[in-house]
């Protein structure tokens, strides 16, 4: 642990070879979709989120591990700027999703969050029918006829995989339903919006591992269509899924590559003391 | 030396034992009082006033004769009195609830309308009586109708239900509002798709228990002129109205005895109104307790 | 939901368009795109809620400007007629023939209050102790919502049975005990105020930290000692606080003491006697003829100003007291 804390000195003056990294990752044809530059992040004084670039491929599941309190969630919540619902966060630095400053004035952050939807850690559905979960958000956007609501409906639920198990149970309340169950509806609740981008934060850690299969299982369909970040604590689950991992380390962006490369064949030191379970 | 020490222990040991023994049963005692006096209250109403209680007694109107009065137009005063209570004090109070829980900065000014918020559920009924009486019977000119007594009211439950919607509002999980936010909506979309909803039940047990408290009130009422005996029922906002506990005052305050049990029939009246809207408010918040 | 032609706006229409060619699939985003230009009503009402909300959050702070300022403009009415002086010194209330002395009407609110505070406090304190140390959930399960609806009882049921059932006991045992007295609207608003001081003094003890007492029984005290040596002095500010408050509502109680204290402004201590408190007074003169405007009429602020200055102080104490409390733990 004292090893890390010493070697985080270095880290700033390491943070200029990080585009050197990058395109040496980049060899993969993707393009991005979201561009992160020299991200620093403040809660009141504390600071969060030190100096991080890294570029989101487009329809691709980028996966971001760490320690607890790495900031790999502040992270995520940055993307879609919910991390501005502390009000005392500062941040400085761009992030761009398909070439527009997401914090510039004219670019609305409830925009933003049709574009770059969420799902959480703990299932959250509203509590009200399934129906109306996927529904919302296509209704507060304005969509208020009962076909087209119904079609959307139907094809999220599709999209999370979970039509077949709740086709006739589509007014029952959300609440009901098992744990697994609740997260996939909420994962339909977020394509209901048709974003490009899905943010998970940690969206398997609350359920059982059959229904965390599950949810893996659909995290690969998605890709097909959205672009994924994924934060996880669990490193098997990030292997298993993403083809970029970043790992962050107390605020900073400690390597970010193709996940092969980072599990089998990590350039920093403290990534392999953490992927080898050495800490964290 | 130790053996004496030793038994002294045991022997005040035992008195200690006794005196909690003693405590606990007086303890209970006190407590069996305030039942014993509720036992002692229902009993008495219900033995004087039972017999004055019929269809005729609900329907009638007052008048000279014990055996022909009636509370009925304190009933119906009291239920549209409550209507016009309910519709201003509960859009204010959950308004102002959502104000102070969802959009106020965190400054003097919303401190202060906290703290003012408790000081005013600490002011006495009747100087609430005063404010009616001073702007809604005489500056706004409305007299001694409906409507100056509804506004009292509303104002003099106010803070009841501020406090019981901030609850309610409160214990809206946030991780529902995050999933509002997550999909593009609105803070007042937010609000009033998501949050609004959920805190519903618990609002709604908070206004029945406030409304309930208002309906048994008295003294703002006479201050703000609730006649004692009127012959019609209020037809409009600016009408002459009577409510049950202006009708029970009276009665009560007439020297001879059959009033009491006229009274009396019109406390069970009263109280059955109030078990009535307790238990709706129990029922719902049985409904919806613990949902998230 | 049917949707009548007339409410349709462009948007569902160009979503009929898009449902026609479109393969039956409506493009949510391309919506969101529409709206996005246009600045929607939507965002107008996002600027005018917070606006209406915080107008609705003034009304609080405006009933109490309201309340004090008729308190004082009406007070200040009343003491250009009758002098502040010989008002708050004189000992004869008789206002019918000009006698403003306010002395016997606070005097017997203090009376009745005395008498309640005697009552509720050991009573209310005895069922807190009951209740938080003695008694096991089932019992505390069934109690609560008894004493619950002891304070829910309205005022004017109490003052009845007042009137009609505890003056006509205590005479039968104090025969010269008048059909109105200070005694039996005292010991009914002591009832009427036991939950208060009961569950505000149960809530204070609840929060004494359990540790504080396991201390005390690992050393082999008995629960009642554990209940004066511990559990009294550490929630004892939250007992005072409710106390206070509860005086305070008692000073503040009209009905009880209407219907059974009597109307006779009387400075005595004497409780078999009738006595008129302010509340009373009040409402006395509000249901007589009291013409507006009258010396009378703004007798009822001076009144009712002194009333509510008394109540204030015993809330702001009850408030500082509860304050210092929570800083405590």
């Amino acid at each position: 642990m004292s090893k890390v804390m010493e070697k985080k000195t270095n880290v700033r003056n390491e943070q200029t070879k990080k585009p050197e990294v990058k395109s040496e990752v980049n060899k993969e044809k993707a393009s991005s979709i979201i561009e992160v530059n020299d991200l620093n992040l403040w809660y009141g004084s504390d600071q969060a989120l030190y100096e991080v670039s890294m570029d989101i491929p487009q329809e691709r599941v980028t996966a971001i591990i760490g320690p607890s309190g790495c900031g790999k969630s502040t992270f995520l919540k940055t993307l879609n700027r919910m991390v501005e619902m502390v009000p005392i966060v500062k941040t400085s630095g761009s992030i761009k999703y398909r070439e527009q400053d997401i914090f510039s004035s004219k670019f609305k952050q409830e925009y933003l969050r049709t574009k770059v939807g969420m799902v959480f850690q703990k299932p959250n559905p509203f509590p009200k029918s399934i129906y109306d979960n996927v529904a919302y958000g296509p209704r507060i956007h304005g969509v208020k006829k009962k076909e087209i609501l119904d079609q959307i409906v139907e094809k999220s639920l599709k999209g999370a995989a979970i039509w077949d198990e709740l086709k006739d149970r589509l007014h029952e309340n959300a609440y009901g339903l098992s744990g697994g169950q609740q997260q996939r509806v909420c994962i339909a609740r977020a394509l209901a919006v048709e974003p490009d981008v899905i943010l998970m934060d940690e969206p398997t850690s609350a359920l059982d591992p059959i229904s965390t299969a599950k949810v893996e299982e659909l995290v690969q369909e998605l890709k097909e269509k959205y672009s994924i970040v994924i934060v996880t604590h669990n490193m098997q689950q990030a292997a298993r899924i993403s083809d970029k991992t970043a790992f962050f380390l107390n605020g900073e962006l400690i390597e970010y590559a193709d996940t092969d490369n980072l599990f089998q064949n990590p350039q920093d030191k403290r990534t392999e003391d953490y992927i080898t379970g050495r800490f964290g | 030396m130790l053996g004496q020490n030793e038994q002294n222990i045991k022997q005040r040991m035992e008195g200690r034992v006794a005196a909690n023994k003693i405590s606990m049963v007086l303890f209970g005692l006190a407590t069996a009082v305030g039942l014993i006096v509720l036992v002692l209250l229902f009993y008495r109403v219900l033995t004087q006033g039972v017999g004055y209680l019929s269809l005729d007694y609900i329907l009638n109107f007052p008048a000279p004769y014990p055996e022909e009065a009636g509370i009925y137009a304190g009933l119906i005063g009291s239920i549209f009195l409550m209507i016009i209570v309910a519709v201003f004090s509960i859009i204010i109070g959950v308004s102002t609830a959502l104000y102070l829980e969802e959009y106020a900065p965190k400054n003097r000014f919303t401190d202060f309308i906290r703290v003012n918020i408790q000081n005013l559920a600490g002011v006495p009924s009747i100087v609430f009586g005063l404010l009616g009486l001073t702007f809604f019977v005489y500056m706004f000119n409305f007299g001694y109708t409906l409507l100056a007594g509804g506004l009292t009211m509303a104002l003099l439950i106010l803070p009841v239900i501020v406090v019981a919607s901030q609850e309610a509002v409160r214990s809206v999980p946030s991780e529902i509002k995050e999933a509002s936010y997550g999909m593009g909506a609105s803070k007042w979309q937010t609000i009033a798709r998501v949050v609004l909803p959920a805190a519903i039940p618990g609002i709604l047990t908070g206004a029945i228990i406030a409304l309930s408290r208002a309906i048994g009130e008295t003294a703002p009422l006479i201050i703000v002129g609730a006649a004692t005996a009127i012959y019609t029922l209020p037809d409009s906002l600016l009408a002459k109205y009577t409510v049950m506990p202006i009708q029970i005052y009276n009665w009560t305050g007439r020297p001879q005895e059959e009033w009491q049990y006229v009274a009396g029939a019109g406390i069970i009246i009263l109280l059955a109104v109030l078990l009535l809207m307790n238990s709706i408010a129990v029922l719902i918040r049985n409904k919806y307790q613990r949902r998230f | 939901m049917a949707v009548s032609p007339c409410l349709m706006d462009e948007r569902s229409l160009m979503m009929d368009k898009g449902l026609q060619s479109e393969g039956n699939m409506i493009d949510v985003q391309q919506m969101i795109e529409n709206n996005k230009k246009k600045k929607t009503f939507g965002e107008r009402i996002e600027k005018i809620i917070p606006f209406f909300l915080l107008l609705c959050a003034a009304v609080s702070v405006l009933t109490t400007l309201g309340i004090l300022f008729t308190l004082l403009r009406e007070s200040i009415g009343f003491f250009s007629d009758v002098s502040i002086v010989n008002f708050y010194t004189g000992t004869n209330w008789s206002p019918w023939s000009g006698e403003y002395g306010v002395a016997p009407l606070i005097g017997g609110t203090l009376l009745v209050t005395l008498i309640s505070t005697l009552v509720a406090v050991p009573l209310g304190l005895m069922a807190a102790i009951f209740l938080s140390e003695y008694a096991n959930d089932k019992v505390r399960r069934v109690i609560k919502p008894i004493l619950e609806v002891l304070a829910g009882i309205p005022t004017v049921v109490y003052g009845y049975f007042a009137l009609t059932f505890i003056t006509p006991m205590f005479q039968s045992i104090i025969p010269d005990l008048g059909i109105f007295n200070a005694l039996s609207a005292g010991v009914v608003v002591g009832i009427m105020i036991i939950p208060m001081v009961a569950s505000l003094s149960e809530d204070a003890m609840n929060s004494v930290p359990n540790a504080l007492r396991e201390g005390a029984y690992g050393l082999g005290a008995t629960k009642l000692e554990v209940v004066f040596k511990v559990v009294l002095p550490a929630a004892l500010s939250g007992i005072v606080a409710s106390i206070v408050l509860a005086i305070s509502r008692a000073i503040g109680e009209t009905m009880i003491v209407t219907i059974a204290a009597g109307a006779t402004p009387n400075l005595t201590f004497n409780p078999t006697e009738s006595i008129q408190t302010m509340t009373a007074f009040i409402v006395q003169a509000a249901t007589g003829d009291t013409t507006f405007g009258s010396t009378i009429y703004y007798s009822l602020y001076a009144v009712g100003m002194t009333l509510f200055v008394f109540t204030l102080v015993m809330n702001l104490i009850a408030q500082y007291i509860s304050r210092k409390f929570r800083e405590e733990y």
